[in-house]
């Protein structure tokens, strides 16, 4: 069952995969400059050196078919810009740190959302309702580039407890996972008390009470696993999320990450370390979302693979 | 169903957390620089930034060095050199115990084959023309020629290179601190491709070699065991670090983990410039900001519309309230001093000639402006030039009646725009590539690349290519002086300001001495105790 489920979904990627390489393809060809063009303009001589060097003296459409065969090879091509690196090299580097990144600031996410969002629920509509959900109502709204900076200033600066940027020892972890992860806490601790409120009036709860079994463990057994669906099916998007934008975060602390050089390879018209980064955060979103759905129908009785 | 273990996720992240190396610290033997941006490549033919510069000038030595303190050429690979009566041939001495960081020499014979390879057309370097000035060096770059015998570069023998250059060319020998023209090792190049400069592979010949690059996060040079001169190189190692971020480069710079800073965030001018305690720098820089004037397009094609463009605003203003970084306005196109020349004032620094302005576009037939089409201007999306562009509005606006209207593209599209003629007026901005007006003033002839206005103009390439036989030097620079007077009497652009170095450097950063081609080897530096 779950077998066919997987091969039917990962069917559908291989049209949609196909379909995104050639649209990024050719929309980054057709913006207007290229890899080559710089403030010095190059010589005619030389530029026509160049393209020869990358084969973009070839025509558009064996140009994608040459990089169709590479990629079909698992090749991403060289970069334009990183004259020394692969697409895969940048890719090899960059991705364990943006995924590092991403995974620390998740964990922040579920750990402060969860216990925010379990606190306000436990007696709703009260200062312990209002308080947190009111913190995490400032915290949505409250972009990376205003918290990241607000952080370093307090930690780095001003308590010389932690360090500006980097990315190198376990205190340079902290402060950007914290930026990046704390609107995602403050969503999820929504979440949570959303889906908490919701399962506490179910007729399996009452029932439950009635046993004489005591808050925190009806709370273990019996609630948790159902209230926390709404998060569940949002830590998909949540991680895809985490990854793919971190972009923000990425600068303003400094970090060698994926996020930069997907943006600055769009700006400098890097054509194969664009095509390279777009289609591993395609990648990345519909295994993301794929994972999510299957954990979803496990914990979810009303949810079957169809 | 699996149960969901905490351990899964802190044990890796334990794992990590610990294995972390250590955060830089401030000694007197590491030196951290901030560096603005991630260099493309190491490979001196083929990088054309300022970021790859700064790494390479201490990872390679030239033919000949310049002083730090005056940009008087000095001893680098060369000992010594003599220069033939008609300025076209030099002969260089190399010194015998230059040695490459593998332990080979470096001989004459390096120089030649890294020179070709900077003019081989497969190389496809974009500064390919630094090496121009040399005898069949265009001809060999385009193809015309295919025998590199025939070029200009000969080794005489291991220790002595001759070099043959098509005209009297004075700044010749300045042109050397450009990395276009350091020398590679052949060996190493050829068995490794295009990853020869990758730490584990990398041989140079200068007072560094590379030690470690972590892209987007630091480069580490670390100093070189077979530099001849290294028992006067003080620093032990250079970290090159890539902050895009100007506020993030600051707030590094204030934990003291940087020593130098690439820039200093627009809006913390003010605040760096009343500070006490020394760490704020700001000096001239061989650059110019303008705006080119597409001399092809209606009106632009009027001469006394663009003149008027240029007398009806108010430089001193855009330097003082705008840019704040002790900026100087620019009354002509050459900043001053660029090789010992210094351009005539042709345009007013302030607003005192905006009555003559406003006579000549009425003279135009647009008497307050009426009846002229809304000019375009153009730039390239940045706080900095939009905030320029908007000064500028304002002040044609209020003192000609002149409508502007801003149009702002993302870097390339604007390259492009630029490229194809496709605007009226646009942002532009220019550093010269070595000490001399002519990097300056050989970008308007009309066969040349740069030359994005379409201004074409007989007189102004004969004094130019006056000046490029000219060997008697005041002869070149009055030469220099007729071809500045044709492009302030023409005016295909519109100088705005002359461009400084704006950035904080610690007070334990002992022998950095502010020059105009911001050219500070670390071998001459050297770091004091002390937070």
């Amino acid at each position: 069952m779950i077998l066919k489920y997987l091969l039917k979904r990962i069917a559908v990627l291989v049209p949609v995969f196909l379909l995104v390489v050639t649209l990024v393809f050719f929309m980054i060809r057709f913006a207007p400059g290229g890899p080559f063009d710089s403030e010095k303009r190059v010589s005619p001589a030389i530029l026509a050196n160049l393209q020869a060097k990358y084969h973009m003296d070839e025509p558009l459409p064996m140009q994608y078919l040459r990089y169709l065969g590479d990629l079909a090879k698992g090749d991403l091509g060289p970069s334009f810009k990183h004259a020394n690196r692969t697409v895969n090299e940048i890719i090899f580097e960059a991705l364990p740190i943006s995924a590092e990144l991403g995974l620390i600031s998740l964990l922040w996410a579920l750990v402060i959302g969860l216990i925010a969002g379990l606190f306000a629920s436990s007696r709703p509509n009260s200062w312990r309702d209002y308080v947190p959900m009111t913190i995490s109502l400032i915290g949505i709204s409250l972009p990376t580039f205003v918290i990241g900076p607000v952080l370093v200033l307090v930690f780095a600066l001003w308590l010389n407890w932690l360090p500006v940027a980097g990315w190198n020892s376990w205190q340079d972890r902290i402060l950007p996972s914290l930026t990046l992860g704390l609107a995602y806490a403050a969503y999820i601790s929504r979440l949570t008390r959303g889906g908490m409120l919701e399962i506490r009036s179910q007729d399996f709860v009452r029932t439950a009470r009635m046993k004489g079994l005591t808050e925190s463990q009806i709370l273990i057994r019996h609630s948790l696993k159902g209230g926390l669906l709404p998060v569940i099916s949002y830590l998909g998007p949540a991680l895809a999320g985490i990854i793919t934008g971190a972009l923000v975060t990425e600068s303003i602390f400094n970090i060698p990450g994926l996020g930069r050089f997907f943006v600055e390879s769009a700006l400098n018209r890097d054509y194969t370390v664009v095509m390279g980064t777009a289609l591993l955060y395609f990648t990345l979103i519909f295994f993301c979302n794929l994972f999510v759905d299957i954990v979803y129908a496990f914990l979810d009785p009303r949810v079957r693979y169809e | 169903m699996t149960r969901w273990k905490l351990a899964n996720v802190y044990k890796p992240l334990a794992i990590f957390l610990i294995a972390a190396a250590p955060a830089f610290g401030a000694t007197t033997s590491h030196f951290n620089f901030g560096n603005g941006a991630e260099p493309k490549d190491l490979d001196p033919h083929s990088t054309t930034g300022v970021p790859e510069h700064h790494i390479e000038l201490n990872l390679f030595e030239p033919l000949v060095d310049a002083d730090p303190k005056t940009l008087a050429p000095k001893p680098g690979v060369a000992e010594s050199w003599k220069i033939s009566k008609d300025g076209k041939t030099y002969t260089f001495k190399l010194r015998k115990n230059a040695k490459w960081s593998n332990g080979e020499p470096v001989t004459a014979k390096d120089f030649v084959y890294s020179w070709t390879r900077l003019l081989l057309p497969a190389t496809a370097a974009e500064y390919a023309y630094q090496a121009y000035y040399i005898k069949n060096g265009k001809e060999f770059n385009e193809g015309k020629v295919k025998d590199a015998a025939q070029l200009g570069i000969k080794a005489i023998d291991d220790y002595t290179l001759e070099v043959q250059l098509n005209n009297p060319t004075p700044f010749f020998l300045g042109l050397m601190v450009h990395h276009s023209l350091y020398p590679v090792n052949k060996g190493v190049v050829e068995k490794h491709g295009v990853k020869w400069t990758r730490p584990e592979n990398m041989v140079t010949n200068g007072a560094y070699t590379l030690e470690k690059w972590e892209m987007n996060k630091i480069i580490t040079l670390k100093k070189s065991e077979t530099y001849w001169d290294k028992a006067n190189v003080k620093i032990e190692r250079v970290s090159f670090h890539p902050v895009e971020k100007q506020d993030t480069e600051e707030k590094l710079f204030r934990s003291k983990e940087l020593h130098t800073t690439n820039e200093v965030p627009l809006e913390k001018i003010p605040f760096w410039q009343a500070d006490k305690s020394g760490v704020y720098q700001q000096s001239p820089y061989l650059g110019i900001y303008h705006y080119w004037i597409n001399v092809n397009k209606a009106p632009m094609d009027n001469k006394m519309i663009r003149r008027a463009l240029n007398l009806g605003f108010d430089r001193e203003r855009i330097v003082k309230y705008v840019t704040r970084g002790g900026q100087n306005p620019a009354v002509a196109f050459t900043p001053p001093g660029a090789g010992g020349f210094n351009p005539k004032a042709r345009l007013p620094k302030d607003g005192s000639k905006i009555a003559e302005a406003k006579e000549l576009l009425a003279k135009a037939g647009f008497p307050g402006g009426k009846g002229l089409p809304p000019i375009d201007l153009l730039y390239n999306t940045s706080d900095a030039h939009k905030k320029i562009a908007e000064a500028m509005q304002q002040m044609w606006k209020e003192n000609l009646g002149v409508d502007v209207r801003l149009v702002n593209q993302e870097w390339k599209v604007y390259l492009d725009s630029q490229t194809t003629k496709n605007y009226m007026v646009s942002r532009a901005g220019w550093i010269g590539d070595y000490n001399d007006a002519n990097t300056f003033l050989d970008m308007f002839m009309s066969d040349n690349g740069n030359n994005k206005a379409g201004f074409k103009n007989a007189k102004y390439d004969e004094f130019m290519n006056k000046a490029a036989k000219e060997v008697n030097a005041k002869k070149r620079l009055e030469y220099f002086q007729e071809a500045e007077a044709i492009l302030m009497e023409e005016l295909p652009t519109i100088p705005i300001y002359v461009y400084t170095r704006v950035y904080l450097k610690s007070n334990n950063v002992q022998g950095w001495f502010p020059n105009i081609l911001d050219y500070h080897p670390i071998k001459t530096l050297s770091l004091s105790e002390g937070k």
